[in-house]
């Protein structure tokens, strides 16, 4: 239990102190929230869709979980570079305790990141469906964190330096966010586009969210749930595989 | 069986570790008894530090026998790691982290009760005069403090075993003397071996019990300072470590991770 707490605390702890780390990475969700939610909002009314807005912030908050949950576990490469990995490596622990602590600390620093999102979402005129189902948001935001956080840690385990980082970038971080159904309606799309939003787990991530904040979804909400938790408890089981075999 | 056994504390046997075609430790054996203070030298890419990996459960031997404190690396590593404590060649704490965080961490890791944990922490920063300092984060820290605290940092749990891999990097003679004054105390009082590597020969000379030399992934002797020197007519260590493993120079090698560490000294990070 000791271990797990301090490296849950650490992860929180590291994201406290570095603040311009906590708002820069603020810029992208409020770019998000500007420029499509403004910029597409009328159109979007037009085509009977309704607030744009209210479609759009937990599409958002989804990504901002996404690229913060993926960054913090990504963050065992630094670890690794800096060379903080081995002292955790030989400490007469379970790498399962070390792999859950971890996993859970960037899980809330991500959750507490999508909370604020959420509260700028509310500034930018976003409206809450139903305030009882908010603890079915945070439920929903808490499994796409843990999921990503051990996705981000599962693929950091496999490499040894950052140079990787782009090709994670641009090949995984970025289709799972635009694929997810967090900018767009799922409904009518074309089927390569559909099929593709069907094997992305944020997908399910993103319509519960939105179940849970507006009231409105593509699939049941116990669907998405149901995805999720499965689809997490594998990244978790992988994620925890890969750690327990690194090697320095 | 470990643990409490009067046998030796670390025995190898036929070690070997390949790295694709190459070869960094080559069947190498010998034995360090318990409380002996032990040098593992040799040049740069010798194979100390793949060594004291495969010692430590950070790599997996591809060929041979080890035990540290009766267990075995490879299969018992949680009975091998409660056993022992470690200086890293390379800085192993979070910079983000205040220096008493860092201390409370280990601590954590190695389940020492809280109020023991407070007691030593503290006790240890003093030790090694970081007490003034241990609410500052250590990225604020100089190379010398750096090394400091990680030494502080390993003897926590009191370890029955120290590995320190080339400790005396970066610090300078009064902290160097200051430490090893400590580390032969902990010899003395409580018996822990020490097992280090170190550039410094005389350093070696003065403080090691026995001292194995290693080149090339082989181990070229073992002895006492004096038997190393007897044998080769050597008037000091260095000599004699020089007329063991000849004086062309080396290039550190190369695993992946060695590579990368290369690179970051090179290009900052």
């Amino acid at each position: 239990m000791g271990v797990i707490y301090i490296m849950w605390l650490r992860q929180l702890k590291k994201y406290w102190r570095s603040k311009p780390r906590m708002i820069g990475s603020l810029g992208q969700p409020l770019l998000f929230l500007v420029a499509l939610g403004f910029g597409f909002g009328p159109i979007y009314q037009k085509a009977a869709g309704g607030s744009y807005i209210d479609f759009l912030a937990p599409g958002v908050i989804a990504m901002s979980i996404l690229f913060t949950a993926m960054f913090t576990g990504i963050e065992v490469i630094w670890d690794r570079q800096f060379g903080f990995l081995k002292e955790t490596l030989v400490a007469p622990v379970s790498r399962k305790d070390i792999m859950i602590g971890r996993t859970l600390g960037g899980a809330t620093v991500s959750v507490f990141q999508g909370i604020v999102v959420f509260l700028i979402a509310l500034l930018f005129g976003f409206r809450v469906g139903n305030p009882i189902l908010i603890p079915a948001a945070l439920l929903f935001m808490f499994l796409i964190a843990l999921l990503f956080t051990a996705f981000g840690t599962a693929v950091a385990s496999r490499l040894e330096d950052m140079q990787a980082f782009p090709l994670i970038m641009n090949f995984i971080i970025m289709p799972i966010f635009f694929l997810s159904g967090a900018l767009f309606p799922l409904q009518g799309l074309p089927k390569g586009i559909a099929i593709a939003a069907g094997f992305d787990p944020l997908t399910y991530g993103v319509d519960g969210l939105r179940w849970a904040l507006t009231g409105i979804s593509h699939f049941s909400p116990w669907l998405d749930m149901g995805v999720l938790a499965v689809i997490t408890l594998c990244a978790g089981i992988v994620g925890t595989w890969f750690f327990s075999k690194i090697q320095i | 069986m470990g643990g409490e056994t009067i046998g030796p504390i670390i025995s190898v046997e036929r070690l070997t570790k390949r790295f694709g075609a190459f070869t960094a430790v080559d069947r190498i054996s010998f034995q360090v008894e318990q409380g002996e203070l032990f040098a593992f030298l040799g040049p740069n890419g010798a194979g100390k530090t793949t060594t004291i990996k495969m010692l430590t459960t950070l790599l997996r031997p591809t060929e041979g026998t080890l035990r540290v404190d009766g267990f075995d690396p490879a299969h018992e590593q949680n009975n091998v790691r409660k056993s022992f404590g470690i200086v890293f060649q390379d800085p192993s704490l979070d910079d983000e982290l205040t220096a008493y965080e860092n201390m409370e961490f280990h601590a954590v890791l190695y389940s020492l009760p809280k109020a023991l944990r407070t007691e030593r922490i503290l006790h240890l920063l003093k030790f090694v005069q970081l007490a003034d300092r241990k609410d500052s984060l250590v990225k604020t820290f100089s190379g010398g403090m750096k090394r400091r605290l990680e030494i502080a940092r390993g003897l926590i749990h009191h370890p029955r075993l120290m590995f320190l891999d080339e400790p005396s990097l970066g610090l300078d003679p009064q902290t160097r003397n200051h430490m090893w004054e400590y580390l032969k105390k902990l010899n003395r009082e409580e018996h822990m071996a020490v097992f280090f590597t170190t550039h410094y020969m005389e350093e070696a000379e003065k403080v090691a019990g026995r001292v194995a030399i290693i080149d090339n992934g082989k181990i070229i002797d073992t002895g006492t300072p004096a038997e190393l020197k007897k044998k080769t007519h050597s008037s000091t260590l260095e000599q004699a470590f020089l007329s063991l493993t000849g004086h062309s120079m080396r290039d550190e090698a190369s695993t992946g991770a060695e590579r990368m560490r290369l690179h970051k000294r090179m290009w900052g990070r």
